[in-house]
């Protein structure tokens, strides 16, 4: 691949870059990421990977865009509402940069289709950017048995929180927080309610936890948790160890297959909560 | 004496930062040692791109300003 001379001005403060220059540039080109969850943390995630150059997005969405999902999720217009999130979502895309191809899957991730997703266009590196644990849980253990990297994250109120799991390089989600919590333990964010930024200061960390990935530089958020709390401006970096009895990645793991975790149907009839 | 070049590149048609991007990803290309000729314009890229190329690790051989006004640079590239 050679960069065209309008792709050398597009990505020249990339390009300028001593850890990128024209060949990481080459690299984020042919890039492929999955980001799934088009809401508060996915939307930047998506929108700076698609500025960046990343050459092949998947964006995952079951639902449509809602008027109390503006507040935060800023690939989606006002004109947008009804329509479907990962359209809505591609046609921001499309605008803004033609180097990236888009591929949608409407459906609510799940153990029967989410295998396939990442089989789909054999993404690198998965974005986590949904709203239940469920789906986290789902994503990281179809992530540790299809081996590819990806980055948790999750926000409500003020606070946020991401990690980034490597196939082989420290822990992974399970081994962190091991079961979701029980229902209505704690609330989603519709009703605890979110701070609109909040997505996009964990977002675009998730984004650049895949850039850096795609690159191969610096260290990634492997083996470690990073937590914002925005009320008091504090950022904390907490390691984290694997735990060698953890169920999906562990030494004797007793998930092999992929599982659903039940969600409360009123979860997926409404919309907005991402 | 005279310094002879593996490849050249002209970067008067382009302004900065595109003059030290075209420079850095021609340097890509090429092998640790091997020397490249960069035919600029006087101004803000002979200010800058020798500049930013020693940044990088690169060497920076010669440097002549030719009757045109315009400059021919020689550098050699060096992986850092």
């Amino acid at each position: 691949m050679s960069l065209t001379n309008e792709q050398l001005e597009r990505y020249s403060r990339h390009i300028i870059l001593k850890q990128v220059g024209g060949k990481g540039q080459e690299k984020i080109l042919s890039g492929k990421v999955l980001v799934i969850g088009t809401g508060g943390l996915g939307a930047p995630a998506a929108m700076y990977l698609a500025a960046a150059g990343v050459g092949t997005i998947g964006l995952v969405d079951f639902d449509v865009v809602d008027l109390s999902n503006l507040q935060r999720q800023i690939i989606h217009q006002t004109q947008d509402v009804g329509k479907a999130k990962v359209d809505s979502g591609r046609e921001t895309i499309a605008a803004m940069n033609p180097d990236v191809k888009v591929h949608t899957y409407n459906e609510l991730v799940t153990a029967a289709n989410i295998k396939d997703i990442i089989r789909d266009q054999d993404y690198d590196f998965i974005l986590d950017g949904t709203d239940n644990f469920p789906a986290k849980f789902l994503i990281n253990d179809a992530c540790v048995l299809s081996e590819k990297p990806f980055s948790h994250a999750g926000i409500i109120r003020f606070q946020g929180q991401t990690m980034t799991y490597v196939p082989g390089e420290g822990p992974c989600y399970r081994c962190v927080f091991k079961e979701p919590p029980p229902k209505d333990a704690v609330p989603t964010c519709r009703q605890a309610g979110v701070l609109g930024v909040m997505g996009g200061i964990l977002g675009t960390l998730q984004a650049t936890e895949a850039l850096k990935y795609l690159l191969g530089v610096g260290e990634l958020l492997t083996g470690h948790l990073l937590t914002y709390d925005a009320l008091s401006m504090t950022f904390r970096k907490v390691r984290l160890p694997r735990n060698e009895n953890c169920a999906v990645c562990g030494k004797h793991p007793s998930i092999t297959e992929l599982f659903d975790y039940e969600q409360p149907t009123c979860d997926l009839r409404n919309t907005g909560a991402r | 004496m005279s310094i002879s070049a593996n490849e050249f590149i002209d970067i008067t048609d382009v302004t900065c930062p595109i003059t030290f991007v075209k420079t850095k990803v021609a340097l890509e290309d090429m092998e640790d040692g091997q020397i490249l000729e960069v035919h600029l314009n006087d101004g803000e890229p002979v200010q800058n791109v020798p500049r930013s190329l020693k940044d990088e690790g690169h060497k920076v051989l010669d440097l002549i300003k030719k009757s045109d006004g315009t400059y021919t640079l020689f550098v050699e590239k060096h992986d850092s």
